[in-house]
């Protein structure tokens, strides 16, 4: 087997609920978004190759999730096809179940009235491990994730992050072959985001065979932990390459970051001479819009920093900085990832 | 694939499923007993069904017993017949236990899975989607039975009730058919009611009463036969709900001639061959409805998703 995970013009495509539907036929219903099929995932081309830790970076709504509900088996693409270990999503999904688990950020699954070694052991019994060699694994894991004191806690009383941590021990105890993480720090404190990002490395790096893709709409994480990266807006991959290579991209570009008060239209700045892209966005609680602009010629600067006191803005701080992966994203799509 | 990786992967397959029924069976075994409150329900309020009627019973017999006109004879026969009819209300107590349990426990499970994010990640795995239904059922099944013998002996105990039991294996193998045949509803009704969401409560609880009076959990149900017009009526169709035949079975096997005899539906061998035919259809429903669940889910992406 080439690929741990391919999938080859991957369509899927959102009918809107009958409830939606109702809502639309009243006059007095709200419309915009909600209206009309939403195609989640447009052509969707990747190959992640064995042994891999592949990131997905796009903002909420890019179809990350549904990519990743599509190869965990739960749910059908619209049309197109993929592969997971080998075998073909839409016929063949209790093989792939054996070998893959699947974690997603603030996921609240397992039973309240259960402790947290209990909960995991029962989730790895639907994988068939021996009983033994699960509460072995679950004690290992409790030891490293921090959550040994937690072991025999009710799962209603842990806190957000150490119900993470546990989620996560359910997402190994199986020993999967592919691993897929969604969003797994998402609202987490620094520390426990720390634990599993580099558990998760640790857990690639150090055996052989074993794949991760991981969604995330933290382009530092991404940066850090991840092999290559596909980046992901409106359901479609827009780019897919190794974090280097794709800051490379912009390498001729510079990247300006401003802070001004809150403008009353960014739209002087699209078409501007020299701006390749840039996203603005405002801070509602401290009167500001937070610029970043992607030049091609630093000389534009110039006309920005005008057009801005031209709408009698006052700039409180302007940084050129190194380019990131969100810059890459901005560049592309002219939004940030927030 | 080649027939020795066949042959390899069967036991492996069964291991695993047993595996996840265990394991699903787990929560509602441990789980259950320590929320004390489940005590309450589950065993108290079949209780006090039971005295009401135990009460209304024993009132009616009373007016015969004391009444000095009445021979020798038929006082006797009066107090075997009340004996039959308090025996028949702890019974019906005992199996309402898993009745409810299957109606309101088993029915929504799935439900209230999907709402806890559990459901995809059951959906996910890699266990028979019977496993999963099997281990709810033997989970419920077992939490129940702690409750319903606790039923039945208070109220044997508490009632002196006098069973005379002729064939103890049919009679278990009626108690054993009949709770197949009940989880197999459950089962079934467990997917049916994923799919139709909140409506479904308020069939259960449409349901509750008519068929505790149909399934004659508290007289015996023949005795809707001789009810004028509509009672054959309602008898039939709760001859479709497990618990009424098998509790008929049950009773005739530890109340033998009671009533004449003229009270019950069929002979318990002719009910036991009705239960387990149930059973099967209820199974092959459940595993049908829930592989069609499934389908649904993946094609339109909503039933198993928390968020939508
Ligand atoms: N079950 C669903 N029904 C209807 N629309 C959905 C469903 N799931 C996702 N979508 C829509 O598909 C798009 C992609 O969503 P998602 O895959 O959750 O994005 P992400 O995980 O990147 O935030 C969004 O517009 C979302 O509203
Ligand atoms: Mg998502």
């Amino acid at each position: 087997m080439e690929f741990a995970i391919e999938t080859k013009d991957l369509v899927r495509v959102f009918k809107p609920s009958r409830k939606l539907l109702k809502r639309k036929k009243n006059p007095n219903g709200e419309g915009g978004s909600g209206e009309g099929p939403v195609t989640a995932l447009d052509r969707v081309t990747t190959q992640i190759r064995q042994g891999e830790l592949f990131g997905l970076l796009g903002p909420n709504g890019a179809g990350k999730t549904t990519l990743i509900k599509i190869l965990c088996t739960l749910l059908l693409p619209t049309s197109g096809q993929a592969w997971v270990a080998g075998h073909d999503i839409s016929k063949d999904p209790f093989p792939i179940r054996e070998r893959i688990n699947m974690v997603s950020g603030g996921e609240t699954s397992g039973y309240g009235l259960l402790t947290t070694r209990e909960n995991v052991w029962m989730f790895s019994q639907f994988y068939g491990v021996n009983s033994k060699v699960a509460k072995a694994r679950i004690d290992e894991l409790l030891h490293i994730f921090g959550l040994w004191d937690k072991r025999d806690a009710k799962v209603r009383t842990l806190s957000s992050g150490q119900r993470q941590k546990m989620n996560m021990i359910r997402g190994f105890v199986t020993d999967p072959d592919i691993l897929f993480l969604d969003e797994p720090t998402l609202g987490l404190d620094v520390n426990a985001s720390r634990v599993i990002r580099e558990y998760v490395e640790a857990w690639v790096r150090k055996q052989k065979g074993k794949t991760v893709l991981l969604t995330t709409h933290y382009m530092a994480e991404a940066d850090q932990m991840c092999d290559r990266i596909a980046i992901i807006d409106r359901g479609r991959i827009l780019a897919c390459d190794t974090p280097e290579n794709l800051k490379r991209t912009i390498r001729h570009d510079t990247t300006f970051r401003l802070e001004v008060d809150t403008l009353r239209s960014a739209s002087a700045f699209s078409g501007m001479k020299g701006v390749k892209n840039f996203s603005s966005k405002d801070d509602a609680s401290k009167n500001t819009t937070s610029l970043t602009f992607i030049l091609e010629d630093e000389s534009a600067v110039s006309d920005i920093l005008s057009a801005v006191q031209a709408q009698g803005a006052k700039i409180h701080y302007l940084q050129k900085s190194e380019p990131t992966l969100e810059d890459v994203f901005i560049s592309m799509v002219g939004r940030g990832l927030e | 694939m080649s027939a020795a990786t066949v042959t390899s992967r069967i036991p492996h397959r069964i291991r695993l499923n047993l595996r996840a029924v265990v394991g699903r069976a787990y929560p509602r075994i441990v789980g259950a007993n320590r929320e004390p409150s489940w005590i309450f329900f589950e065993a108290i309020l079949p209780l006090l069904g039971i005295a009401a009627y135990v009460f209304i019973y024993q009132a009616l017999a009373n007016r015969v017993l004391l009444d000095p006109t009445v021979s020798a004879a038929d006082k006797a026969a009066t107090v075997a017949a009340t004996n039959a009819l308090i025996g028949s209300v702890v019974l019906g107590g005992t199996m309402i236990a898993f009745w409810l349990n299957v109606l309101w426990s088993m029915a929504s499970q799935l439900y209230w899975e999907k709402e806890i994010g559990n459901l995809q990640l059951y959906m996910m795995a890699p266990m028979s989607r019977m496993a999963l239904l099997g281990g709810m059922a033997v989970g419920g099944m077992f939490m129940t039975s702690v409750r319903a013998i606790t039923t039945l002996v208070a109220g044997v105990v508490v009632f002196s009730i006098v069973l005379q039991v002729t064939n103890p294996f049919l009679l278990i193998a009626v108690f054993f058919a009949t709770l197949v045949a009940l989880y197999g509803m459950g089962m079934t009704l467990a997917s049916l009611y994923l799919l139709w969401g909140r409506e479904a409560w308020h069939l259960s609880a449409l349901l509750e009463e008519p068929i505790f009076f149909t399934s004659g959990f508290y007289f015996p149900a023949g005795g809707l036969a001789y009810v004028g017009g509509w009672g054959r009526v309602l008898l039939t169709a709760a001859t479709a709900i497990p618990a009424t035949l098998g509790l008929d079975a049950m009773r005739q096997l530890v109340f033998p001639g009671a009533w004449g005899d003229k009270l019950w539906i069929f002979s318990p061998e002719v009910e036991l061959v009705i239960i387990l035919v149930l059973g099967v259809v209820f199974l092959v429903l459940a595993r049908y409805a829930l592989a069609y669940l499934e389908l649904l889910a993946r094609r339109e992406g909503r039933l198993t998703s928390r968020h939508q």
